[in-house]
């Protein structure tokens, strides 16, 4: 009896979820065509998910890529170690890993919960039943904009990181005396890689798929009232945070 | 023409519609009736496939909705409209915007010609001046007249009403009736309308459908209802008329 119901609980769960969300998925992408069902909401979302992102996602990567900095100093304060080096440790870290992944958990909270939340509400009050009764194709109306929102702005979000979090490292090794700026990048462009930057944005392009994706699902299959709601709304800032990591660590260990 | 046959629905262990059955004829109007919790809302997402049966058929104009691709459902779902329980208004939108949703996505009509439309259909509902307002900003009534407004928006040829008038005073309610049995003449449309208000089924139907417990109990035309002794469906119009206070002598 219990390796039954282990079996419902650790198998079937996930087995169905992936089921209902790749089915999502390949409904709305089969909407792709169908470019005037989204187009009006595909704008608004790149505003709320992307320009209205901008300047918490800028904040944080100001205060890591400062960070960053000022723990690199300290680290390898050592008079045979050349200043510079802070500039070449700084600068890969920001652009391969802190730029993405700092502006992904910022968009798991902002954007996943909203997204969910949003959705949700309209699952539970019928709005969803509404644009499909009256013959609207509801996936392609409410999910594939947010999913392209997603992919489309997050690499703007990224860029903008990178380029927020460097300065901020800039700034305070110059102004607080850990490193003059022409040191730093100097550094930095000695040991600076092309595919980096790369790198960052075929992350940027899965984390922004990740987190739209499994936030609409959320959203989408919410059931129940209220109560419903705050459960999908946190499954999806949960979720998202989660599968970040993991396709993170996915990436890093296939291109790298 | 729209034929339900002997579906069965399940939610969990709970069998919410058992076997059901019914036929909707062009051009009338259809009452559903039954206590709440019947499964009258059930039955009705059935008939525009927003839930499938496991047995049974659901078919519209020969049809059968769940046979064929959903493409063809959407079509298929353009001849209704529909009024959900709770008004389901997009709650984004103004109750403008929301009349204003279905012309907007379904005809080419030009900004002009939407202000008119729209402003026909509110003023039907006798909501003209609450356009602007957002649906939070809308009392519970209102909400539900927006919603018919926006259900009627495309001239349907099938209008699924789900408890039009409850939580309407009666003299709103009364022309919410009045509107209907409207629309039915001047459109030929064919209603089905769920409701609990047995002043409403008199006043506009032409047959009733009693559901109880899941069950398709009693189907049958106004005349019929009034001369049945059957005792479900005379405990369930006694209750009502207890309620309105209106007993039914003629
Ligand atoms: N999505 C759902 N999931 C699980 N159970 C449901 C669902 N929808 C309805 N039910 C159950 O089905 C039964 C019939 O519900 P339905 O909404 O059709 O009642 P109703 O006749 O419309 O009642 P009311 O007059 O109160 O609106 C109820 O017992 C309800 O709990
Ligand atoms: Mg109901």
């Amino acid at each position: 009896m219990l390796h039954v119901l282990a079996y419902r609980k650790l198998i079937q769960g996930p087995v169905k979820a992936l089921g209902r969300y790749s089915m999502l998925l390949i409904h709305a992408g089969s909407a792709l065509p169908d470019f005037s069902t989204y187009r009006k909401n595909l704008f608004s979302q790149m505003v709320q998910i992307g320009v209205e992102s901008i300047p918490i996602v800028a904040l944080a990567a100001a205060f890591s890529g400062a960070v960053t900095t000022v723990q690199t100093s300290y680290q390898l304060v050592s008079p045979f170690l050349p200043k510079s080096i802070i500039g070449s440790i700084v600068v890969p870290s920001m652009i391969l890993e802190l730029g993405v992944v700092v502006t992904g958990f910022i968009l798991a909270g902002r954007v996943g919960a909203r997204i969910a939340a949003e959705l949700g509400t309209m699952r539970v009050t019928e709005q969803i039943d509404a644009l499909e009764a009256m013959g609207l194709n509801s996936i392609g109306y409410l999910i594939l904009p947010r999913v392209l929102a997603g992919i489309l702005m997050f690499p703007v979000l990224y860029v903008v990181a990178c380029f927020v979090g460097i300065s901020g490292g800039i700034l305070v090794g110059h102004f607080f005396g850990f490193v003059p700026a022409g040191e730093f990048l100097q550094g930095a462009r000695e040991f600076f890689q092309p595919f980096d930057p790369i790198f960052g944005l075929i992350k940027s392009f899965v984390f922004g798929f990740t987190i739209t994706s499994i936030s609409c699902y959320k959203g989408y299959f919410t059931l129940g009232g209220a109560e419903g709601v705050g459960q999908s709304t946190t499954q999806a800032a949960v979720s998202s945070c989660v599968f970040i990591l993991v396709a993170d660590l996915i990436l890093a260990a296939t291109l790298l | 023409m729209i034929t339900i046959e002997s579906i069965n629905k399940h939610f969990g262990d709970k069998h919410v519609l058992v076997d059901v059955s019914l036929e909707i004829f062009e051009g009338e109007t259809l009452a559903i009736i039954g206590r709440s919790g019947s499964g009258k809302t059930v039955l009705m997402k059935h008939i525009i496939g927003l839930m499938q049966p496991e047995s049974g058929r659901v078919t519209v104009d020969g049809t059968d909705i769940n046979r064929i691709s959903y493409t063809e459902l959407r079509r298929v779902r353009r001849q209704f409209g529909v009024l959900f329980q709770g008004g389901a208004l997009f709650d984004s939108l103004s109750a403008f915007e929301n009349v204003a949703f279905p012309l907007r996505t379904f005809t080419s009509m030009d900004e002009r010609e939407i202000i008119k439309e729209v402003h026909i259909c509110l003023e039907m509902v006798d909501l003209v001046d609450v356009g602007s307002k957002m649906p939070a900003e809308l009392s519970g009534g209102m909400k539900k007249r927006v919603a018919l407004a926006r259900a009627v928006a495309l001239k349907p040829r099938y209008i699924l009403y789900d408890e039009p008038t409850s939580g309407l005073d009666p003299e709103t309610s009364n022309t919410i009736d009045e509107l209907i049995k409207g629309l039915t003449d001047q459109l030929n449309v064919t209603s089905i309308v769920i409701t609990h208000d047995m002043h409403s089924v008199l006043s506009i139907a032409d047959r009733a459908a009693l559901i109880y417990m899941g069950r398709m109990h009693w189907v049958g035309s106004i005349q019929e209802l009034h001369s049945s002794d059957d005792q479900i469906l005379n405990d369930f119009v006694k209750a009502n008329e207890y309620q309105i206070g209106n007993p039914k002598e003629e």
